[in-house]
């Protein structure tokens, strides 16, 4: 075993989390509707299949794209030779024109500021080996997204801090947990060297509020450190408030190239808006041309694939298939939203109110037999096994509170939503009552506990058998 | 300007050593070429006087075979009428185990390529960004920072970036000389085996390209049993990049290292690990095709999840898996594949003769191993250099100076000759003929100038004349593209 590199034998990659523990399982036992009707329901996996429809159509209207054909003619031998780093120039320029059309075309994004890489998994840990050391850190709020443990850490040896953020103000980014982050990072002699949030969040599905991202800029101002800003579910907002940008509050701010302005990065990827996990498209924009240089250099380790890149830049020149895509979509996933938290509110259930994304974070707490993590496992397994549902719980997210997972409501039809629904009713009125009735037993206990001391008081003092009930 | 100074020292420090330290190899001045190639790019009808690249290993041989196939095959693409009822479960397949059918095809393909004497298991398959995102997952999972791995030179100047960059490997050379074809010796490995122990550096692995980058020669069985029992004596890795398997295009036979594990039992499999990608075999570097084949189970159940990092479009996967499962296809391109580089080959090394140029007897690859060293104005790098440039500016060739493959010797240069139509690979000989010409006739006439050693040398090097033309190595990236 001492024959592989620690990093082959550590337990970085993060895949012994419950997050990924739960996914093996569904895979193990996964529902379909005929031919495995109690299998286990996937809502622990943040798929888009809502929109597939909008772009089979699309295809089929646009057959040269989709045949290595440019006007007619084969470009099959150019797409298979093309390795160039930079990116194809046609993909790019679609790209930041349709970052730029989620925001309300609010912002501009300059595509030389652009580097592709194989998914956000990929950007993410270049963003990593680019901005920081092994042994610095990062504050992340959490709860956050697993991935993250593996992403910005397994490889490139860097630290990830939580920032604690709690249910007692909807899970908001407070300045003194921000300073109490930095300075916990201190403590254990960390350096430092930037926040990274996602916005609109994985788990939470809320928008980060114009004063957390106020708050951000003036904290890494002060400290003199790099934001980057996950946006790879910016275009899952379905409804208000609108989705900031990051590079709208520094617009705003009149940083546009100022010192601050070239220590914010983005990270996107058409996983989530698009629901095209599979093509493996990611991106990394920085206001920082050392950055940019680096990344794209860095990139090299995971290109997108220029057959993906040809097909996706017809795609996403289509404005009026984007706008078109945009709109609709976000219209689905509210629909599905609302018809999920409707759905768990009358089984007793409720979530943080969210405005974006292709999950919920759902409370749970009351269902919990202690306010404590190893009851919040039980709880799951008893929901992964029992119920067949593969939700995943708040720690494997590095929830400070237990009680809270996060269902996925997006990656599935709506007769499968229905039923996930069903089965959470008829296991939470289950788990209520037993509750109560444990409770009420407890009570019962403490009540006969009492009234037997009564007795037997009274007994000693009136020398008289009592019966009792 | 001291306020400019600290500022810029501030915004490096901003960002990691790596970031801006030159890890990347990219600021070898052997990019002065390919500048030269994108400034001025030949084009046989708009710019007849352009540089022809000659530095870049690509294959562009066997693309009508391919484009016939996909013509007839219009359900590979998840794109087309035919092929988009797929095209929601590819699109949302992220598995890094990839598509089955994708590991299988692609197994099976790698046992075509070596001429059905091996098998390989589709489980054991790992995808990875291309065969440059391979080699950084290997060294993350074989090696820690500080590590080393031994490298017979000379060697693809990628693997400087690949192997040390983002993981803090190191490469110690094993030399290999002239003298006997640039063969790799026990000594050669001893020695730099030992050296690295001097430095109290860890050696982790042997890394072999087979066929050679640059050397376009394939390794004999003698040879790689003496490698196998080498790595298995001081219980290391062997890392075999096999990325040019399908360029052997006449004998002796190409053995992959699989042959050889195969057949030997006391081997510890463990230590065995194949690199493969499909960017020179069947000429697709833009798709992104690296694969890790590993016999060790740790090294398989890692990379696999390393993967997440670099994974294959589904779209090409679901492309390829449908290609290289039609066995007629793929017969058929094997084998118009290697004639055609067979032909090429030939028309080079014909050509170059003529001239008096020489280059090392190859039969794979898709370049050649070019013998200028009787040309140098002195047998130094330095000289190698000078006449590199002049040719850059002068002559129009792109090729690639042996000091960027790490070569101990002088002289020797990498020219690519598989990313070019008949038509330019004409000019381009053309043009090596009236260089090399006009060369030595400058050099005949200087030796009356120079010490009797030199014009003993010169007057040797009578025999082969050379015309170099020089161009930087592999560039991470391809010339500007075409594409819009």
């Amino acid at each position: 075993m001492k024959m592989l590199a620690k990093k082959a034998m550590c337990n970085s990659h993060g895949q012994d989390s419950s997050y990924f523990l739960g996914w093996q399982e569904y895979e193990k036992n996964p529902y379909d509707e005929t031919r495995n009707p109690n299998g286990i329901i996937q809502m622990g996996l943040a798929e888009n299949q809502l929109s597939f429809d909008l772009l089979e159509s699309w295809l089929k209207a646009n057959p040269d794209a989709a045949s290595f054909k440019r006007d007619g003619d084969s470009i099959f031998r150019e797409l298979a030779l093309f390795q160039d780093y930079h990116g194809l120039p046609a993909f790019k320029n679609a790209l930041v024109d349709f970052m730029s059309e989620i925001r309300g075309n609010k912002v501009t994004f300059n595509p030389n500021n652009l580097v592709l890489t194989a998914g956000a998994t990929s950007a993410n840990e270049t963003l990593m080996f680019c901005l920081a050391e092994p042994g610095d850190a990062f504050l992340l709020p959490t709860p956050y997204y697993p991935g993250f443990d593996r992403d910005l850490k397994w490889r490139t040896g860097v630290e990830i801090v939580p920032i604690h953020c709690t249910s007692s103000n909807g899970f908001e980014i407070t300045e003194s947990a921000l300073e109490e982050a930095y300075k916990q990072a201190h403590k254990l002699d960390l350096r430092v060297k930037g926040v990274l949030v996602t916005n609109p969040s994985n788990p939470l599905g809320t928008t980060l509020t114009l004063k957390e991202l106020n708050l951000l800029v003036d904290f890494i101002q002060a400290k003199r450190i790099h934001l980057i800003s996950d946006e790879i579910y910016s275009g899952t907002v379905f409804d208000s408030p609108g989705f900031i940008s990051i590079m709208e509050v520094l617009k705003n701010r009149n940083l546009t190239n100022t010192e601050v302005w070239e220590r914010i990065h983005i990270v996107y990827s058409l996983s989530k808006d698009l629901g095209l996990p599979g093509f493996r498209v990611g991106a990394i924009y920085s206001n920082d041309d050392m950055v940019v240089s680096a990344a794209t250099k860095m990139s090299s380790f995971g290109l997108v694939s220029s057959q993906t890149q040809y097909l996706l830049s017809a795609m996403l020149s289509d404005k009026e298939f984007t706008q078109n895509y945009i709109s609709e979509n976000q219209k689905r996933l509210k629909q599905r939203h609302d018809m999920m938290v409707s759905g768990l509110l009358e089984a007793g259930i409720s979530c943080l109110k969210s405005n974006a994304s292709l999950f919920c974070w759902v409370d749970m707490r009351h269902l919990l037999s202690s306010n404590t993590f190893e009851a919040e496992m039980e709880l799951w397994k008893d929901i992964v096994y029992n119920v067949g549902l593969n939700i995943s719980p708040g720690s494997s997210c590095h929830c400070t509170e237990p009680g809270w997972f996060r269902v996925c409501f997006a990656n599935m039809s709506e007769e499968t939503l229905n039923l996930a629904i069903q089965r959470i009713k008829i296991f939470a009125e289950a788990t209520i009552k037993t509750i109560n009735e444990n409770k009420s037993q407890e009570q019962s206990n403490k009540n006969s506990k009492r009234k037997s001391f009564t007795k037997w008081v009274f007994r000693l003092s009136f020398g008289r058998e009592t019966s009792e009930r | 300007m001291v306020l400019i100074n600290s500022s810029l020292k501030e915004q490096v420090q901003l960002l990691s050593k790596i970031a801006t330290n030159d890890g990347h190899s990219e600021n070898s001045p052997y990019f002065e070429a390919w500048k030269a190639y994108d400034s001025d790019p030949y084009h046989s009808i708009t710019n007849p006087q352009g540089v022809i690249q000659m530095g870049l290993a690509e294959n562009q041989l066997s693309f009508d075979v391919i484009k016939d196939w996909i013509v007839h095959n219009q359900s590979a693409s998840i794109c087309t009428s035919e092929g988009v009822d797929k095209f929601t479960d590819i699109a949302i397949y992220q598995d890094y185990h990839g598509l089955p059918k994708f590991r299988n095809a692609t197994a099976r393909f790698m046992e075509k390529v070596r001429g059905d004497k091996v098998t390989f298991d589709p489980d054991r398959i790992v995808m990875s960004g291309g065969a440059t995102g391979a080699h950084e997952m290997m060294a993350f999972c074989l090696a820690d920072p500080g590590d080393a791995f031994l490298v017979p030179t000379p060697y693809y100047p990628g693997f400087d970036r690949d192997l040390k960059w983002r993981t803090g490997v190191q490469l110690v050379p094993v030399i290999c000389e002239s003298y006997n074809n640039f063969r790799i010796t026990r000594t050669a490995l001893e020695t730099a085996y030992q050296q690295a122990g001097s430095s109290k550096t860890k050696v982790k692995g042997l890394l072999i390209t087979n066929p050679s980058n640059p050397l376009g020669t394939i390794l004999d069985r003698a040879t790689l049993e003496d490698l196998v029992s080498f790595i298995n004596e001081k219980s290391i890795h062997l890392v075999c990049d096999e990325i040019y398997a399908g360029t052997v295009f006449k004998m002796p036979e190409f053995i992959s290292i699989a042959e050889i594990i195969e057949e030997d039992i006391k081997c510890n499999r463990d230590l065995v690990h194949i690199v493969y990608s499909l960017s020179k075999d069947m000429g697709f570097p833009g798709f992104r095709i690296g694969i890790v084949y590993s016999y060790n189970d740790n090294v398989v159940n890692c990379a696999r999840k390393m993967s997440s990092f670099g994974l294959v479009s589904t779209q090409t996967q679901h492309l390829i898996a449908a290609m290289l499962s039609d066995e007629i296809f793929v017969e058929k391109f094997i084998m118009e594949n290697r004639e055609r580089l067979g032909s090429r080959h030939e028309m080079f090394t014909q050509g170059l003769a003529q001239v008096g140029i020489g280059n090392l007897n190859g039969n794979g690859g898709l370049f050649l191993w070019m013998d200028l060293r009787k040309l140098l104005k002195q047998p130094t790098f330095e000289a190698e250099m000078e006449l590199w440039k002049s040719v850059i500016n002068n002559v129009k060739l792109s090729i690639s100076p042996g000091s960027s493959f790490h070569c101990s010797e002088p002289g020797w240069f990498r020219v690519c000759l598989a990313n070019m139509d008949d038509e330019t690979t004409k000019v381009a000989l053309q043009r090596i003929k009236k260089f090399a010409l006009q060369t030595l006739g400058a050099l005949e006439v200087k030796p009356k100038k120079l010490s009797c050693q030199r014009s003993l040398k010169l007057s040797l090097s009578f025999q082969t004349r050379d015309g170099i033309m020089m161009s930087p190595h592999m560039s991470p990236h391809s010339p500007s593209s075409t594409i819009a």
